[in-house]
């Protein structure tokens, strides 16, 4: 009989990957009867599913958003459980609040699927943890060397300078409506703006979730309905696709602003209409992706979606082995 | 640099027409010569750098970043300066720019580089430098900035700051060389304004309006065809002539046959055309060959014997600015017309003569004979106001072009590569084929315009989810997408395995409803050259 090969147990599919042994699915994008899911964010958290396990915060995002599972095991971060034949853990991912990496170790291997994750700090969840295994299973979204994201104080900084040199007018920042509009909130607490920020009524619920578990927001009221000249000078939080749209036409002449790794590329920001870019992403960026590689120092490496090609290439050079697994309809255009 | 990387980094990330002019307006006032100079040829396109090229930034950024991640990096940022600005990777150590170096001094130093000091003055440029600066250092050094500022734009800011006449600064702009001292000191008062009347300078041309559904009547304009060649303005005081194109360029040097030939005090506007075959009947004025056999001589910086021979250039004049030293530009277009007639018979005939008007009794009957014209070297037809004058850009209601309606094919899209500037990391190039007798689908052309930002997007992600090949930065896709394309004209073509070439093609539209297998045929194409 042939030799077996490295995670031969896990089959990816575009779909999402399924675990044979478990005879379950990480981050499906198709309703499945078992689906692990690494963050609430809608590319990886479906509605549909029969059974679904994740950290407790990330099965309150999915009530929050789709409603009550049929039956949902809440797993804590360091908590194992045994699906089938494969022990099956959680650990943080750094990328929003409840984000895990799950960790699943089967026959004496052990694959880490990171979900998305980035390795900064964010005062919204817990940190990334490094996990030594066999084939690290990683996401690329940001996997080119242009992509540096800089210090994130600095950038949320900018709004608020924008801000106190424009008094007469308001400062608009398109925000991904879980985790990163919640992430610029509490930065925005951290460098002493103190004042109600707005924010749009499609980022109400997932706000009120995060203060209800414990991330401080600080006073927050709803944009829609105010008077212009209640908003000039304020600072108003709405998901990116608000910006541009009529929503935006009765603020006080805003700033467009919006917090993204994409804001790094100038074409980008231009390509969206933002006059103020600020480069702040809940995913790794290149010196992150790569760090975290050698961090783990797996043996494998395997890159679900992204900009795959160049970090194939970078795992090349320092010989490690590496595949892309081709996931499809996982851009996070908005992040 | 700091202030000019900030004005560039500004202008980038603003939309609007006004709030850039102000933004260069303010640059330009609260600037110290020669730097706002320097500056404004930048803007305005006028700088090159002869050892400072595109190549040389590539292999510079190639000794510090692995070259298969900088090529990523570039084919998905889709701007060079862009992609170096951010990955550029400092020598350890190296020391930041001081914050008040200018940008002239930086200007003076490319200047005087020398081909072998180029490489060490750039890469000690680039790692003292923080990002926003590299991006203008590059943008300047390699000439084209593409940050949605075109030169006419930078001049309307010039015009503003100073409250000068944009005409005037158009028509004095030619003669002077950056860093304009003499152009700025006229806009702060403190010197006259510029005259050149004994050297051969630019006069801005007069354009038209697309005439689109309207009629005109013909007691009030004149008709007259419109060739496809190149526009092009012709000059000759104190022993000089010079040629310029539509945009101001300098193209004398390519067209030195027809150049020689303008020996007379005055200034003329024409269609320059290249003597063939395929061309116009005698009534039309004839001999002029289709754009294409003029297109192998445009953009040379010398022209061999052999093409002169083979291709011999002519001008087919439409205006007069200048006899002699008199100005006839406000003069009514009938009178001009006199005059030009009276003008060209002085020149060389085998180089020069007059476009033909024609002559139709009511506006149906020259829709009929626009109709009726096939010739290849003929775009439609023009349409000028009998009492216009001779104004500097688009005026409206003074002259229309009625081109010759498009011709269209349903074509298969083949591959797509990235675009560059606005489209960046949008697949928005795409190459097209239409089918062989033999059921083989081959490229007909290529084209990237045309398309609204929605069906880019669409496009986009139809690359993205049919990609069945990579080539570098080219994807192959599913021969499934047919689109609609809009060309001018197609022509016989060795260099493609078709064997033609369309004239200015552009995407019509998409025809999500028709299969692949009922796009066009060659044949059909082959069946339109004319």
């Amino acid at each position: 009989m042939a030799k077996q090969t490295l995670g031969d147990w896990i089959k990816p599919h575009p779909t999402g990957i399924y675990v044979e042994p478990g005879d379950f699915w990480i981050d499906p994008s198709e309703a499945q009867g078992m689906a692990v899911v690494t963050h609430g964010h809608a590319d990886h958290a479906r509605s549909g599913h029969s059974h679904v396990m994740a950290t407790p915060e990330t099965l309150a995002i999915m009530e929050t958003r789709y409603g009550e599972y049929p039956k949902a095991t809440p797993m804590a971060h360091g908590e194992i459980a045994r699906i089938g034949e494969v022990d099956v853990g959680f650990v943080p991912a750094g990328h929003v609040l409840g984000s895990a990496q799950v960790v699943m170790e089967y026959r004496g291997e052990r694959i880490v699927a990171s979900g998305d994750y980035k390795r900064r700090a964010d005062p919204t969840c817990a940190p990334f943890e490094v996990v030594p295994c066999d084939v690290f299973i990683t996401e690329a979204t940001f996997g080119l060397p242009v992509f540096r994201h800089p210090d994130t104080a600095g950038e949320v900084q900018k709004a608020l300078d924008a801000l106190h040199a424009n008094p007469e007018r308001c400062v608009l920042i398109g925000a991904y409506a879980l985790g990163k509009a919640q992430r610029v909130i509490r930065h925005l607490r951290d460098l002493g703006h103190h004042e109600p920020i707005y924010i749009h009524g499609a980022q109400e619920k997932l706000c009120n979730l995060y203060q209800d578990l414990g991330v401080d927001l600080g006073e927050l009221r709803l944009a829609t309905g105010r008077k212009k000249d209640e908003l000039q000078g304020t600072i108003i939080i709405c998901p990116p696709g608000a910006l541009n749209d009529r929503w935006s036409r009765r603020l006080p002449d805003p700033i467009t602003a919006m917090a993204s790794g994409w804001m790094r590329i100038r074409q980008r920001a231009r390509q969206r209409n933002v006059e103020l870019p600020l480069i702040l992403s809940d995913h790794a960026d290149w010196d992150e992706l790569t760090q975290t590689i050698e961090d783990i120092g797996p043996k494998e490496v395997w890159v679900t979606h992204g900009r795959e090609d160049a970090l194939l290439h970078w795992c090349m050079t320092r010989q490690i082995k590496a595949r892309a697994l081709n996931m499809v309809g996982r851009e996070d255009e908005d992040d | 640099m700091r202030a000019f990387a900030d004005l560039l980094e500004r202008l980038v990330y603003t939309r609007s027409r006004n709030a850039k002019i102000k933004l260069i307006a303010d640059y330009l006032i609260g600037t110290p010569d020669p730097d706002r100079g320097w500056a404004l040829a930048a803007l305005t396109g006028e700088l090159d750098f002869r050892t400072v090229k595109a190549g040389l930034i590539k292999s510079l950024t190639e000794e510090r970043v692995d070259p298969v991640l900088f090529k990523m990096s570039r084919s998905y940022v889709g701007d060079m300066a862009e992609t170096v600005s951010l990955l550029w990777e400092p020598r350890p150590g190296a020391e930041p720019a001081p914050q008040d170096l200018r940008l002239s001094s930086v200007v003076d130093r490319l200047m005087a580089l020398s081909r072998a000091e180029a490489p060490l003055q750039m890469s000690a440029y680039l790692d003292a430098m923080v990002p926003t600066e590299r991006f203008a250092l590059i943008k300047l050094a390699t000439g084209a900035l593409r940050i949605g500022v075109s030169a006419r734009l930078a001049k309307t800011a010039l015009a503003q700051a100073f409250a000068l006449d944009l005409d005037a600064v158009e028509e004095v702009w030619h003669g002077i060389d950056a860093p304009y001292t003499a152009l700025f000191a006229w806009g702060e008062g403190t010197a006259p304004q510029p005259s050149h009347e004994d050297i051969p300078v630019f006069r801005p041309f007069m354009l038209a309006h697309p005439l689109e559904d309207a009629r005109v009547d013909l007691s009030q304009y004149a008709a007259e065809w419109k060739w496809d060649g190149v526009r092009v303005q012709l000059n000759h005081v104190n022993g000089e002539t010079k040629l310029f194109s539509r945009t101001g360029d300098d193209v004398t040097a390519s067209f030195p046959d027809v150049a020689d030939a303008f020996q007379i005090h005055g200034v003329i506007d024409g269609e320059l055309l290249v003597k063939g075959d395929a061309q116009g009947t005698a009534d039309q004025g004839g001999e002029a060959a289709s754009f294409n056999a003029l297109q192998q001589r445009l953009g040379r910086k010398t022209v061999s014997k052999k093409m002169l021979t083979e291709a011999p250039a002519f001008v087919r004049a439409y205006d007069i600015l200048f006899d002699g030293a008199e100005d006839l530009r406000a003069l009514p277009w009938e009178e001009r017309r006199r005059r030009l007639e009276a003008f060209v018979p002085r020149l060389p005939a085998e180089r020069f003569d007059v476009s033909a008007i024609v002559e139709a009794d009511d506006f149906d009957h020259l829709a009929k004979i626009r109709e009726g014209a096939r010739s290849a070297a003929i775009e439609g037809l023009m349409l000028k106001r009998r009492d216009s004058a001779y104004i500097a850009g688009r005026k409206v209601g003074q002259w229309y072009k009625w081109k010759r309606d498009p011709l269209t094919a349903d074509c298969v899209i083949m591959y797509a590569q990235r675009g560059s500037g606005r489209r960046s990391s949008y697949f928005s190039d795409y190459t097209f084929g239409c089918w062989t007798e033999a059921g083989e689908l081959v490229p007909v052309g290529k084209a990237y315009s045309g398309i609204t930002d929605e069906e880019l997007r669409f496009l986009d992600k139809f690359v993205r989810g049919n990609t069945t090949g990579r080539f570098g930065p080219v994807r192959e896709v599913e021969k499934t997408l047919v689109l609609e394309v809009a060309f001018d004209s197609v022509h016989s073509s060795k260099r493609h395995k078709s064997g033609i070439a369309m004239r200015f093609p552009r995407i019509h539209r998409i025809r999500n409803d028709k299969p692949a297998a009922e796009a066009d045929r060659v044949r059909t194409l082959e069946a339109m050259i004319d």
